[in-house]
């Protein structure tokens, strides 16, 4: 528009209090980004959830084991598509802190069921005739270096190996998967269950929970019924849910992160209004002799409004913007200590809303008073 | 030059109540941003203090080799013996060692606040708990009795779980649990378990072996002999730790997380924090301009200026601590909030704010105060004396 | 000869507090199309409140006013500023320009209210500045020019709409002796060749003698009306 020049002349007439405060804009929403965006994150993390796949865990907790022998009773429930199962094998590469999620499954069942996880036909065979054969998430490749044909040792912290009597398991990479569309799942691994039960030393016949992939994801909770109903009273009694409630009470007992979350950008918005403001109102205080030569020279009442509330508009979007992009920038070095990946697109859109209520938050009181403005008393100051 | 200071400070500080609306402006960014890194660090600082709790410095754990938490550890009843009778450990008057051989489970529960489930910590206890724990004592209650499937409960799971009122039960593993106590341990992480008869737990869980041996030693200089015995017996695999130190680790994650945030967070809010209070500065400067002038064309140096300034900028970033300070303490002090432990289960912890936390609070408030004072100050001082009295 | 401003009867009145105090007592003006009226009278006589009401930026509390045409006392709000843009010119003492803005964009202001393209709006832009003779200082800043410039530049300011009115407050009240004559001057030029009607406001007799006619103004009326002949 042509009142651009004019708008940014005046947002600009006192360049280091312009600068502190777009500064102040732009920590504040970069804040914002990060934090919104982790919380975001989780919760699109469980939003993505295959609505086809029931998670049955022990119903004591997912720490106890199930039968192997539950599959076949599982398969022959009606509705139910495919049956595969997972372990908790906990180990570490090399140090402790190195933990990795690694997870012994029957391949022909696993990744049928997980179709988002992008393998090549090639790898998944190699893995079925390679004994102690792991596919590894592109991620996971990525930290390590580590590419088709190593042989990486793993240490278990919970499995000890029959044979020796410890806990050094040694594998093959055979193959790598990626997941596009969450891209944080990247990081796991999986290798042969029939390897792993061999092997150990206690727990034979047991496995950590079943994924259950239904044919109708509508038909979902009477499945999940007719699965506990199956084996309840017996010594391991089951709790089926779908993937995304089970990821949900995972979250939940991490804690309220979306309360912490919001209590923080609350303060943080509750400063920055009082910081805006004041620096709106000072600014547009000292505009005042300005504001009444526009009017002079013709600008209506209502025209001065808006120049006030545009020049408001503007700083926030613009500091927001850059604040929400700098964090954009910087989400990704969260991926090591949250596992989240990007900053959801919708947090910038959000963030651009808040910036906007920001700014006529701010600017609604000071763009009144430009519009009352009356010139004559206004020239004479 | 004292009394330079003191006269034109003592005028800089009479002129403030014109100013008061940007000074708001430093006091409230620096308290929110003070509120934020107290409360936060609050959390770590409580979580570790509740994982610490009453660790002893003559208490040592035993868990399997490579183990990193009780969950991923298994100990056969022939080794947990052995242990238990490892040189160092002290003996009760029946000559019987105070230690224990646990069985650690997780147990999912609905939570009082929502119905959702979440992991409780069920610990089966060996004979001679009560003497390895003294710390640990009923509030509520009584005892449970061995081989007889009855639970004494942690005050804070019986505040946290549905159904752990005395007298409750719980069904679990084809079979009723009662609950016959309550007990209170000084805060610490214990306060969050079930507790069992451990070959009742064992029984009722299929399992044979344990996760740990914890035992008290004669003395915290006996650790060495004590794992100096463990470690070197061909039969056992085991890693032998003080109890401080293997609480220590089991926060470590946690605690790390919530002090990244703190900083993290509290360094982004004291970045902004800053530029506003550089704003209000340079705005309060501006405004004393032809004062400032007038004071240089008489004949004050300006020494007097910039600390009259900086003082000001001073007292307002110390007015914002205290509330926020005040704030963080007055909303979190004593709160609780419970988070997944290392055990993969609830663990409820106190936010503590202590105070040292109110002091690191001052601190980076005054630091603040001071980057906020220190440019517009130096403006004050150098302003060119003559343009300022004319541009009036 | 038409009356390009008729005041008949005009009364203005301020409350100081709790105090009513008239300014203006009904006053009766003309000006003719193509005048040059000085307003002359002691501070406090009323005469820039007179000016104020002329220039559509002030409502008399009774009272008729009519310029280009219009009765100004009867606009209101957007209409009143509408009027303002396409008939008033306003030149002031302290120029008052934006700072932050070059000459030509000063100078753009008025124009900004139309809906000439941007090509036109900095053709007349370009003219106005040509007429005040200063094309070659159009992208500096009002920092950056000297008293006589500023003001005019903000003399082209008051031009480029083509207003019939000239509306001049203590336009030299700022300037040393030569360059005030230079903008007397110049606002003469704009009467004598471009037709403009002005009415300034002066306290300095030296600048009222280049004016067609001065009105005396004490206490809110007129006190003398003296003619000059064409020099």
């Amino acid at each position: 528009m042509k009142f651009i020049p004019l708008i940014w002349a005046m947002l600009w007439r006192k360049k280091v209090r312009t600068s502190l405060t777009l500064l102040s804009i732009l920590i504040a929403f970069l804040l914002f980004g990060m934090l919104q965006g982790v919380n975001s994150a989780f919760k699109q993390t469980i939003e993505r959830s295959n609505v086809n796949r029931l998670v049955v865990t022990n119903k004591i907790s997912i720490t106890e084991s199930l039968p192997y022998a539950y599959m076949s009773q599982i398969e022959t429930i009606p509705g139910v598509q495919r049956v595969s199962h997972e372990s908790w094998f906990g180990p570490y590469y090399q140090d402790p802190k190195n933990f990795i999620a690694a997870f012994p499954v029957e391949p022909e069942r696993e990744f049928p069921a997980h179709p988002e996880y992008i393998v090549p036909k090639d790898q998944l065979t190699a893995l079925e005739h390679t004994r102690d054969g792991a596919i590894i998430g592109a991620g996971l490749a990525k930290k390590y270096g580590w590419k088709i044909g190593d042989r990486i040792p793993l240490h278990s912290t919970i499995w000890v190996k029959a044979a020796d009597g410890n806990s050094d398991w040694d594998f093959t990479i055979v193959g790598i998967y990626e997941d596009p569309n969450e891209r944080s799942r990247e990081d796991a691994m999986f290798f042969n269950y029939k390897y792993f039960d061999e092997a150990r030393s206690f727990a034979k016949g047991k496995v950590g929970w079943y994924i259950v992939q239904v044919k109708d994801p509508s038909q979902s909770a009477q499945i999940a019924q007719e699965i506990d109903r199956r084996f309840a009273n017996s010594p391991d009694e089951t709790k089926t849910q779908t993937e995304k409630e089970f990821q949900q009470s995972f979250m939940k007992q991490i804690g309220d992160i979306n309360l912490i979350v919001t209590y923080i950008l609350f303060a943080v918005f509750f400063a920055l209004l009082f910081a805006v403001g004041s620096t709106v109102m000072q600014a547009v205080r000292e505009q005042v002799p300005e504001l009444a030569v526009l009017k002079t020279l013709g600008f209506s009442d209502t025209r001065m409004l808006v120049l006030v509330l545009v020049q408001s508009l503007t700083l926030c979007v613009v500091a927001a913007l850059l604040g929400l992009g700098l964090a954009d920038l910087l989400f990704p070095m969260l991926r090591n200590t949250l596992g989240v990946v990007n900053m959801p697109a919708t947090v910038i859109a959000e963030g651009v809303l808040m910036a906007a209520l920001l700014a006529v938050a701010t600017g609604i009181v000071p763009a009144w008073r430009a519009k009352r403005l009356v010139i004559v008393e206004a020239l004479r100051s | 030059m004292i009394k330079q200071i003191v006269a034109v400070t003592s005028m800089n500080l009479r002129s403030l109540p014109q100013r008061i609306g940007t000074a708001w402006v430093i006091v409230i960014g620096i308290a929110v941003t003070v509120a934020v890194l107290v409360s936060v660090l609050a959390m770590a600082a409580g979580f570790q203090q509740t994982l610490k709790g009453t660790a002893r410095a003559d208490r040592a754990i035993v868990l399997r080799a490579g183990s990193q938490a009780e969950l991923e550890s298994t100990i056969d009843r022939q080794n947990a013996q052995t242990i238990m009778d490892a040189p160092g450990v002290r003996k009760d008057e029946a000559g019987r060692p105070i230690a224990s051989a646990e069985v650690v489970v997780i147990v999912a529960l609905p939570q009082k606040k929502d119905g959702s489930d979440a992991n409780v910590t069920l610990r089966g206890v060996g004979p001679n708990a009560m003497k390895l724990r003294p710390e640990l004592h009923l509030v509520a209650g009584r005892m449970f009795r061995p081989a007889v499937r009855e639970l004494i409960v942690g005050k804070s799971a019986a505040a946290q779980f549905k159904g752990l009122d005395l007298g409750s039960k719980i069904a679990f593993r084809d079979s009723e649990w009662t609950v016959v106590g309550i007990f209170d341990s000084h805060g610490d992480a214990h306060e969050s378990e079930l507790q069992g008869d451990a070959e009742t737990v064992q029984s009722a869980y299929r399992r044979n072996g344990y996760q740990s041996v914890t035992a008290m030693l004669d003395s915290a200089a006996a650790f060495d002999r004590f794992k100096g015995a463990l470690t070197t017996d061909p039969t056992l695999k085991v890693d032998v730790r003080r109890e401080a130190d293997y609480y220590a680790a089991q926060s470590t994650n946690l605690s790390k997380l919530l002090n990244l945030l703190a900083y993290f967070v509290g360094g982004i809010m004291a970045l902004g924090a800053c530029s506003g209070a550089l704003n209000t500065m340079y705005t309060a400067v501006s405004t004393r301009t032809l004062e400032i002038a007038t004071l240089r064309a008489i004949g004050f140096s300006g020494t007097p200026i910039v600390i009259s300034v900086l003082v000001e900028s001073l007292l307002l970033a110390i007015v914002g601590s205290v509330i926020g300070s005040a704030a963080a303490w007055l909303f979190f002090n004593g709160n609780t909030v419970n988070t997944l432990g290392a055990g993969f289960s609830q663990v409820v912890f106190h936010l503590t704010v202590t105070a040292s936390l109110l002091v690191s609070g001052v601190f980076v408030a005054c630091t603040i105060g001071m980057l906020g004072g220190l440019l517009p100050a130096i403006r004050a001082a150098r302003l060119p004396i003559a343009t300022a009295l004319r541009a009036s | 000869m038409t009356a390009m401003v008729s005041l008949k009867n005009v009364v203005k009145t301020y409350t100081r507090g709790k105090q009513l105090v008239e300014v203006l007592h009904h006053l009766d003006l003309q000006v003719a199309d193509g005048d040059f009226v000085a307003l002359m009278g002691p501070s406090g006589s009323g005469k820039t409140t007179v000016l104020n009401l002329i220039g559509g930026i002030d409502h008399p509390t009774s009272g008729e006013i009519i310029v280009a045409g219009e009765r100004i006392d009867q606009l209101r709000g957007g209409a009143l500023a509408r009027w303002r843009s396409n008939n008033v010119g306003f030149v002031f003492q302290f120029y008052n320009l934006m700072p932050m803005l070059s000459a030509e964009r000063n100078v753009e202001l008025p124009l900004l209210l139309t809906s000439l393209s941007k090509g036109e709006r900095m053709k007349r832009v370009r003219a106005a500045l040509a007429v005040v003779s200063l094309e070659d200082r159009a992208k500096h800043k009002p920092s950056e020019l000297s008293g006589g410039q500023a003001q005019r530049v903000a003399i082209a300011r008051a031009l480029v709409s083509d207003p019939k009115l000239l509306v001049c407050d203590e336009p030299t009240g700022d300037l040393d002796r030569a360059t005030a004559d230079e903008i007397l001057h110049l606002l003469q030029v704009l009467n004598r060749e471009y037709g403009k009607t002005i009415v300034m406001v002066t306290h300095d007799q030296k600048a009222a003698d280049y004016a067609t006619h001065t009105l005396h103004l004490d206490k809110g009326r007129f006190v003398q009306e003296r003619q000059k002949t064409e020099a």
